[in-house]
């Protein structure tokens, strides 16, 4: 089957699903360039283009509850033959839902040409109920990078979730290491999800190409994004700021101190782990002590053993709960911090694009006089100063409630992770009681 | 569990026990081991308390004085109102006590006083004699000290030390006027012995060396140990900064606030609860103390076999040469040097008259030196007999003790780990309301 090189999605947002071509629906000539859409037969879905053919707008910001994607695997309904069977894949999103059909040769074709690539990171696409097959792509660090860049451009209005530090000190941190990897793999993983849960941003075309194409092809702008309407660029200073309204003042304020507060739990995060360290190196010392007496004693050896084993298992199960905190715990709280950051950017944006219309207004009311109709571009920038609030207020309020269960998250994890190193010394020094006082039972027995 | 019917007290099932119940449970084993004083009073030490006075230069001094108690038992177990014998004594007096007995009983392993000053701390605990907590722990162990006294087959019975529990003035002199003090060895003498000895106890020997390496394996725990509590008050204690950054995040939050605040507050109980939890476990170190200190007395008695066998040793040698002098004067041959013998050489042998003389004199040097030699043997011999009786006794108490402190020490561990579980799941608690 010849591969043709697969195409970037547009981005969805104000373009009928009609006009977006499907990576794949280059390849089969049976099909049309139109995805077919096919309803699964599952009820309570909603199609985005509703059977006799009406496109939905789907540009409308999502409402606030997390969106899943799933690809569903269903047998088609129409009874075609075995090798003419064609699968729907449906990508399922809190409203909007478009379904392609593929044959089995289609996936294959897109498994083999993931497979081809050559990056270092591996993004498993989600996997379905059925048979099937995970498809993955490599990126680097760089390519999250470039996406987020790419995001950020093409959706200035929106709050782009952070990546993980960009920069790390050499010689501090050993950049190839098992847990530095880990970490930013969870950290890139977390990002991947928060966009792909954004109503909007999942639909970036970037967004497609990162998760598909077989090479990011980073230097060429794509094709379709020269079109209008998303890739505009919002003039960035040169105007005065005003005050900024009520409500983005108070989302200001609360930013700096919620940066604040979190910097303060990093810190003591970080000297917790350091003290907990340093007990863990007394232990190991502590324990071994009681190992060398119980070598010169003749009933308390095995007492003392046990009690030198004791001390190890706590020991070991305090090494994995600072290691724990330190990879799971302080990454997060870092990287709130560099979203909130980049939130306040967005705000200030924000205030940018005010600015601009406020003092673009200024100069046409001065102008009044001449009586000319309001011109247009005031009036674009009125349009793009209620987008921009619009857009950011909806994007607040999820993000408060994903940050809401974020820390709850977070700190409920750090909460298990103080339990369970304490049930694993109990669990030692509970096994220890009988040992040491089993001899004495025995002993007194032969008394 | 109960009793398995041996005179073993077990501290067996009950995790929850407190190291005041321990301690309880050590006294028990004692007073059930049972001396005839045990049978007959009770022994506390009750109170300590400051007191300032002259001393022997006319200096003002602050020293603490501890209440000795003594009640009958038969009284106390009538339900009468038991008669109270209480005096106070100072740390001095102990230690006078604890001396007299040294030298009285050299063959016995006699138990330590509680240490002079306070040793193996940890940073937050303070070093100085007068801090209420060292008084009080010190109180403990010299409760512990006349009990384990009074518990031993031999020291119990000891006059002095009765009139020490109940005579306060004037027992110094009367201690004084046993003459203790110049039965006591030299340390001098005590050294050179135990260069100089060539066949001491193969067993003692070994005992020895036990004690050094016992002595040595503890005070590298203590060491460690205080070096680890420090540490572990670090770690609880920076949890409470928590607390404090909760409560004002909680102010900026809507409805994280109160899971936030409440979180907090555990957080808080969390660092509070390391000051407990490391008072515990300076009970346990002060049981492993009194064993460093008891390796001391262990390592004393095996010197003062070296000094019984080295002097043994010299009265045989002693004896020996004489015994050849004598055959050389007899037979006439000279087998040994002596200065006498050169010059009679040189200058012309003694006159029959000078070497009858002789001879008798060394006849009765050699049947005092006979009689040296079978005294000294039979002391070797008793104090053979009766130290390793009480050092085998020592054993079996050590081995039983030691037991029982690592047991409760496990008990303290387990209990600590169950406070972590119950805080850190009331914090899980508050979390999940966020």
């Amino acid at each position: 089957m010849s591969a043709g090189t697969p195409r970037s999605l547009a981005s969805s947002g104000q373009k009928s699903i009609q006009d977006i071509c499907h990576p794949l629906s280059a390849e089969e000539s049976a099909l049309s360039r139109i995805p077919d859409v096919l309803n699964p037969g599952s009820a309570g879905e909603r199609d985005l283009i509703l059977p006799n053919g009406t496109p939905v707008d789907t540009s409308s910001p999502a409402s606030s509850s997390s969106l899943l994607n799933r690809l569903q695997l269903d047998d088609d309904l129409d009874g075609e033959t075995r090798d003419e069977q064609k699968y729907n894949i449906t990508t399922e999103f809190d409203l909007p839902e478009y379904s392609v059909r593929r044959r089995y040769q289609d996936f294959d074709w897109l498994r083999n040409k993931l497979e081809e690539s050559q990056p270092t990171h591996l993004i498993p696409t989600t996997r379905t109920e059925f048979d099937l097959p995970e498809y993955s792509v490599r990126r680097r660090y760089q390519d999250f990078d470039w996406l987020r860049n790419k995001l950020e451009e093409s959706q200035p209005t929106h709050l782009i979730p952070p990546l993980p530090e960009k920069f790390v000190m050499k010689g501090v941190v050993d950049r190839f290491s098992e847990e530095f990897v880990e970490t930013r793999r969870k950290a890139l993983d977390k990002f991947l999800k928060r966009v792909a849960d954004h109503p909007v941003l999942s639909f970036n075309e970037h967004f497609n190409a990162f998760l598909s194409a077989k090479d990011l092809n980073k230097r060429q702008g794509l094709a379709l994004l020269t079109k209008m309407g998303e890739s505009v660029k919002y003039v960035t200073g040169g105007y005065k700021v005003r005050a900024r309204p009520v409500e983005f003042a108070a989302m200001g304020d609360y930013l700096d101190l919620f940066t604040q507060k979190l910097g303060t739990i990093d810190r003591i995060a970080q000297r917790i782990i350091k003290e907990q360290s340093e007990f863990l190196m007394e232990l190991r010392e502590y324990g071994p002590v009681y190992s060398s007496w119980s070598s010169f004693e003749e009933d308390l050896h095995d007492p003392l053993e046990g009690v030198s084993g004791c001390v190890s298992n706590c020991s070991s199960a305090l090494e994995e709960l600072t290691e724990d905190m330190s990879e799971d715990f302080l990454p997060v709280l870092r990287e709130y911090v560099l979203y909130i950051e980049s939130m306040k950017n967005v705000l200030k944006k924000r205030d940018q694009v005010q600015a601009e219309y406020e003092t673009k207004l200024e100069a046409v009311v001065f102008r009044e006089d001449k009586k000319t109709p309001v011109p247009s571009d005031v009036e674009k920038c009125q349009d793009r100063v209620e987008c921009f609030n619009a857009d950011l207020k909806a994007d607040w309020d999820r993000w408060e409630n994903n940050k809401r269960q974020d820390f709850r998250q977070l700190l409920t994890g750090m909460s298990n992770k103080n339990i369970l190193y304490y049930e694993k010394c109990l669990a030692a020094w509970e096994s220890l009681i009988p040992l040491l006082q089993d001899k004495q039972e025995a002993k007194g027995e032969t008394n | 569990m109960a009793d398995s019917g041996s005179e073993d007290i077990a501290v067996i099932g009950n995790t929850d026990l407190t190291p005041l119940e321990s301690e309880n449970n050590l006294k028990n084993t004692m007073v059930e081991k049972g001396t005839s004083l045990l049978k007959k009073m009770e022994i506390s030490v009750a109170e300590a308390e400051k007191r300032t006075g002259k001393n022997a230069v006319n200096m003002q001094e602050t020293y603490t004085v501890y209440l000795i108690e003594t009640r009958p038992v038969d009284a106390a177990s009538e339900g009468t109102n038991p008669v109270l014998d209480s005096l106070w004594k100072r740390y001095s007096e102990f230690e006078l006590l604890r001396n007299y007995l040294l030298v009285t009983y050299p063959f016995a392993v006699v138990p330590p006083l509680p240490e002079k000053r306070a040793e193996f701390v940890w940073h937050k605990l303070s070093a100085d004699n007068m801090d209420p907590d060292f008084v009080e722990r010190r109180r403990v162990g010299l409760e512990n000290f006349l009990l384990r006294v009074a518990s031993h087959p031999v020291l119990s019975s000891d006059k002095i030390f009765y009139l020490f529990l109940t005579e306060e003035n004037g027992w110094k002199e009367t201690v004084f006027e046993t003459g203790f003090q110049a039965k006591a060895d030299s340390r001098l003498k005590a050294l050179n012995a135990t260069f100089r000895v060539k066949n001491p106890d193969k067993r003692f020997a070994e005992m020895k060396h036990y004690g050094d390496e016992l002595q040595s394996v503890i005070s590298q725990l203590l060491r460690v140990r205080a070096r680890a509590a420090d540490r572990l008050y670090g770690v609880y204690k920076v949890h409470g900064n928590y607390g404090r950054v909760f409560s004002e995040w909680s102010a900026i939050e809507k409805e994280m606030g109160d899971g936030l605040q409440s979180a907090g507050h555990h957080m808080d109980a969390y660092a509070a609860s390391v000051d407990d939890i490391l008072e515990e476990e300076e009970h346990y170190a002060d049981q492993l103390k009194e064993y460093l200190f008891y390796a001391d007395a262990l390592r004393t008695v095996c010197r003062k076999h070296e000094l019984t066998q080295y002097e043994l040793e010299m009265a045989v040698q002693d004896l020996t040469s004489k015994k050849q002098q004598r055959e050389e004067l007899a037979t006439g041959t000279i087998r040994t040097f002596s200065l006498k013998g050169m010059t009679s050489k040189l200058f012309g042998q003694e006159t029959p008259e000078q070497r009858e003389a002789k001879l008798k004199m060394l006849e009765t040097q050699i049947e005092e030196g006979e009689e040296q030699v079978k005294e000294r043997n039979a002391e070797c011999d008793e104090f053979v007999k009766s130290a390793w009786v009480d050092i085998e006794r020592f054993k079996e108490q050590k081995d039983h003790d030691l037991r029982e402190s690592l047991i409760s020490y496990a008990i303290m561990q387990i209990s600590m780990c169950k406070k972590g579980i119950q805080v850190w799941n009331n914090a899980k608690e508050c979390f999940n309301k966020m």
